[in-house]
């Protein structure tokens, strides 16, 4: 065993040095290599991370939405829809949600108002989160102002803010009395935003809005489970920029890969030669070659992991930020909770090292395979 | 020192490193319990159904909620002007609607 190792040892310093003779070019090939790494390891952990946080935090949202439709936009919808839902067995529950967009020309962003079911704020109080708290510089004892539909100011006067933990789901969030929010929005009394429903076998739950969509055909019903697959879809690989990404990366490696297995360069050629002319074995000079491939690929693929890791749950993926935030004015500040498996390090592991560790070695191996006389002329 | 001793006490550092995330990962995960379930509490509370995560348009901010006449309607891979489009995919209930020109 000690003599196994001493060999290996023997190879990796003549491989090594070999690397070393052309140090600029495989440098530079190491920080290429670490960049593409970390690149897909950056976006493999953080959507994994987003995807595994929203399926933890949605877990208790409702079971199904009710919204009427007209002429294929979302309106408004009575109160009297509530009873026909109710009426359906299997329904445990089922109460009306009053919420809205508002712009606020002073910050340029836009809030989700929304009135809480009880207990809510008092009239003429709000609770804000801490987005809206960020851009308008508005803290406990502050009063908001807020243009109504028909043009009149209303005052409403912080009472709170909302956590900064839960800021992944509630940055822009105003949470306002019913009564305040039907006058800033003019909701009429006897309508609200749309429905939650809460049912109580949730196998059953396809039925209950089978059965909703025959009772009130101007209505659409949007269930948990859509709710859970659009967020297992977000960032999904299809989606623009995740594709960019991935082929960017993709188009990266095979130009490693087609460089490494469009042959050798005369010199590598001549050092084979040499070396099978000293006396070593073919199978000595693929360990060699196979030592390279760790030494660029393996190393690549440990540095560029670690710095994923750290960028991603140390930094909150700073560098993804600007991508991130698009054209938003009002942004959450929030760090994903880590959330890695094995299973992600084996992908990056057969897309980062093997690759490139194979159209190492084969090339080697046909110049090993050729007479020394021929290669060294 | 030998070259190769160096290489391979930079794997090894690297080994160990890579571990220690999974340490991390599994510490954090434990501690973030009660932050995460913080967050579901007002979820549930507020019958809440999407993540904040892009403001810029309403239907990137409720994405579940996005309606047919917003700029996903004319496809999943329709031309989008705002820069999170290019982000995300259109919810679950829009795209299987327009499955057939996907």
């Amino acid at each position: 065993m000690e003599k196994w190792i001493e060999r290996q040892k023997h190879i990796i310093d003549f491989t090594l040095s070999s690397l070393l003779r052309r140090k600029g070019k495989n440098a530079a090939l190491l920080v290429v290599y670490t960049l593409v790494v970390f690149m897909l390891a950056s976006v493999v952990f953080f959507v994994q991370a987003i995807k595994r946080e929203a399926s933890v935090i949605l877990k208790d949202s409702p079971d199904m939405i009710v919204q009427r439709m007209s002429a294929g936009r979302h309106e408004l919808i009575p109160a009297s829809y509530l009873d026909p839902i109710l009426s359906i067995r299997g329904v445990s529950a089922a109460r009306s949600r009053l919420w809205g967009y508002y712009y606020d020309p002073v910050a340029g962003a836009n809030y989700t108002l929304m009135v809480p079911e009880d207990p809510g704020p008092p009239a003429g109080t709000i609770l804000i989160g801490q987005g809206v708290s960020r851009v308008r510089l508005a803290h406990e004892g502050d009063t908001l102002e807020f243009r109504s539909h028909d043009g009149t100011l209303i005052d409403l006067e912080v009472k709170g803010t909302i956590s900064r933990e839960s800021e992944l789901v509630s940055s822009d969030l105003i949470l306002v009395s019913e009564e305040d929010f039907r006058r800033i929005f003019g909701t009429p009394v006897g309508f609200a935003t749309d429905f939650a429903v809460r049912v109580k076998n949730p196998r059953e739950l396809s039925t209950v809005a089978v059965k909703a969509a025959g009772l009130l055909p101007d209505t659409r019903q949007i269930l948990k489970d859509e709710i859970f697959r659009t967020y297992d879809a977000v960032f999904s690989w299809r989606g623009g920029m995740m594709l960019v990404i991935l082929c960017g990366a993709l188009l990266a490696f095979i130009i490693l890969a087609w460089d490494k297995a469009s042959g050798l360069s005369s010199e590598e050629r001549r050092e084979i030669g040499i070396l099978k002319a000293i006396g070593w074995e073919t199978s000595d000079v693929l360990l060699m070659k196979f030592w390279e491939g760790m030494a660029i690929s393996f190393s690549s693929l440990l540095a560029g992991v670690i710095l994923a890791y750290a960028h991603v749950f140390f930094t909150s993926a700073v560098l993804f930020e600007a991508a991130l935030k698009g054209w938003s004015v009002l942004y959450p500040e929030f760090r994903v909770t880590p959330f890695i498996d094995f299973s992600q390090l084996v992908i990056l592991f057969f897309l980062a090292v093997v690759p490139y560790t194979v159209a190492t070695i084969i090339p080697s191996w046909r110049a090993a395979t050729v007479d020394p006389d021929s290669v060294m002329r | 020192m030998r070259k190769s001793s160096l290489f391979l006490l930079f794997l090894a550092a690297g080994i160990t490193l890579l571990v220690l995330m999974f340490v991390h990962a599994s510490v954090q995960m434990k501690g973030g319990a009660a932050s995460l379930q913080a967050k579901a509490d007002l979820v549930g509370q507020l019958g809440l159904t999407d993540l904040c995560l892009f403001t810029e348009a309403s239907y990137t901010r409720h994405l579940s909620q996005a309606d047919l006449h917003t700029p996903f309607q004319n496809g999943p891979v329709s031309l989008e002007h705002f820069p999170s489009g290019s982000l995300v995919m259109p919810p679950a209930a829009i795209r299987k609607i327009n499955g057939k020109v996907d």
